[in-house]
């Protein structure tokens, strides 16, 4: 059923009772061209731009649990391309350009809003470093401005200019970045790629690998084998545990990501605002909460939730960016597993193993990337080489000295 | 979460800085290491879903190394001793 004007009213008249399933909830056939293991926003994402844009339908997403149950279903919604390193640009690029036709390609409403992101910084030193990063971007034909003092404040009002430890002295801001609505996207691409011929599979985790000599055959699943002539994996934190089942150890570390939601209040922030003095970043959704989030908790973690420590530190950084957040009420707090690299940058690639394919490594940055994610998977699952965007996401790049650390803090997961 | 120190008892993780998978991940100099396995050291982690070896620093207390076993699902602490102690 198309989505339109038309179908609300029609619907409407029906007392809505004539709404049909977004998407299939297929059974498992015996064999798929491809298996994707993972139903989260890049798997998803993934199978859609294999049968749209590769003419292979003959595909699979298995989840383990209900698609979007992962880290799609946990971020802070922010999108956005304002990278530094030449081979991280054109790929976050690409996907905010895959953003910005989105809604319109998968006759889905994701709430793709180009509300702006703001970095602001708090010295001379940082405010020489975001005007290379913000040169970097033009060089690559994405969108940058350096706010001064002035235009910051008549751009965020409620920041804290007084204070004399973290003083604002402008900001790098993204016009065309902004959030969309994690749930919404998850649903688009299952609709359109089920739509297309993608069986959908969920309750369905996989158990191991099937290998006939050195190649994956496909995958056991807790609804029986399923044969594949290759299969991608996209499972973000559990990457590790995936790659355990074939005796492939990675350069990931998987740690927990707290974010969380105030009361509802009336419009206060219009974009998405980050702070420069720490970690910390800060929008508001459309029903009126504040939505933010912080740093890692930096341990090793597969439990979906944190630690209080970090909450007060997160806090903390929040109140120090805008004294306004003491009224408000804090919601609902919650975790997600993050696929730490060793460089802060993801990968795309080849395993060692033939007709095995990994998407991983991306830290708490995946959301942003979904689509061009789920493009360039689909480019080299289909035609068995990497996507000019993603050429830098090699698996060998560790051992051969290609690091994309963008941060700067070598092979320390918990810092990047 | 809660790491018993040895010398400081029950305290809060915030007192504490994280470094780490435990199993031998800095190999000592001029020990006869190959290539690869130096990079693996530095860069490969097995990463499980379950009991974990890690190394974390009292840095607000004791500023001991300790070597910690923690289920990485459910955050509970298995065990804890002195890093020196605990041979790798």
């Amino acid at each position: 059923m198309r989505y339109s004007i038309y179908s609300l009213i029609r619907q409407a008249l029906r007392g809505h009772r004539g709404w049909t399933p977004a998407w299939r909830d297929a059974p498992p056939k015996p064999s798929y061209d491809v298996i994707i293991v993972g139903g989260g926003g890049h798997g998803l994402a993934t199978a859609y731009y294999l049968a749209k844009v590769h003419g292979i339908s003959r595909v699979a997403v298995v989840e383990k649990g209900y698609i979007g149950s992962g880290n799609a279903g946990r971020n802070t919604t922010i999108i956005r391309s304002n990278y530094l390193l030449g081979g991280n640009v054109p790929f976050y690029e690409l996907s905010m350009k895959l953003w910005e036709r989105l809604e319109q390609e998968l006759n889905y409403n994701a709430m793709v809003s180009q509300r702006g992101v703001l970095n602001l910084f708090h010295s001379d030193a940082q405010h020489d470093a975001f005007a290379r990063r913000g040169n970097a971007m033009r060089i690559h034909g994405v969108d940058a401005e350096l706010l001064d003092l002035d235009a910051v404040r008549r751009m965020a009002p409620f920041l804290d200019f007084d204070t004399a430890r973290f003083p604002i002295k402008g900001g790098l801001l993204q016009k065309r970045g902004g959030t969309a609505r994690h749930d919404a996207v998850v649903w688009g691409y299952a609709r359109a790629a089920s739509n297309l011929g993608v069986d959908i599979i969920q309750n369905c985790e996989v158990t191991g690998f099937l290998r006939q000599g050195d190649r994956i055959t496909g995958v056991e699943t807790a609804r029986g084998r399923i044969h594949a002539g290759k299969v991608g994996m996209a499972v973000a934190g559990n990457t590790s545990r995936l790659a355990k089942m074939v005796g492939l150890r990675l350069p990931i570390e998987s740690h927990v990501l707290q974010a969380f939601v105030t009361e509802a209040i009336k419009p206060l922030i219009p974009g998405v605002v980050t702070f420069g003095a720490g970690h910390f970043y800060i929008s508001q959704s459309d029903k009126g909460s504040l939505v933010f989030g912080g740093d890692l908790d930096g341990y090793n973690s597969y439990a979906q939730r944190g630690n209080l420590p970090a909450v007060e530190d997160v806090c903390e950084e929040g109140l120090a960016l805008m004294p306004i957040l003491s009224r408000l009420r804090m919601l609902r707090s919650w975790g997600g597993i993050m696929d730490m690299s060793m460089d802060g940058s993801p990968i795309i690639d080849v395993t060692p193993i033939e007709s095995l394919y990994l998407n991983g490594g991306w830290c708490y940055g995946g959301f942003k990337a979904t689509p061009a994610s789920g493009w360039c998977f689909a480019n080299l699952l289909a035609r068995g080489e990497s996507h000019q965007a993603a050429r830098a996401y090699r698996l060998d790049r560790f051992a051969r000295g290609y690091i994309l650390d963008e941060k700067g803090m070598g092979a320390q997961p918990n810092l990047h | 979460m809660r790491i018993s120190c040895p010398f400081c008892g029950d305290r809060s993780s915030g007192e504490f800085s994280y470094i780490g998978a435990a199993n031998g991940w800095r190999p000592a100099n001029g020990s006869g290491q190959t290539p690869q396995q130096e990079f693996e050291a530095v860069y490969l982690r097995d990463n499980p879903a379950g009991p974990h070896e890690e190394l974390w620093y009292h840095a607000y207390g004791c500023r001991s190394w300790l070597k910690v076993t923690r289920d990485t699902r459910t955050h509970e602490v298995i065990a804890v001793r002195l890093a020196k102690d605990a041979v790798s």
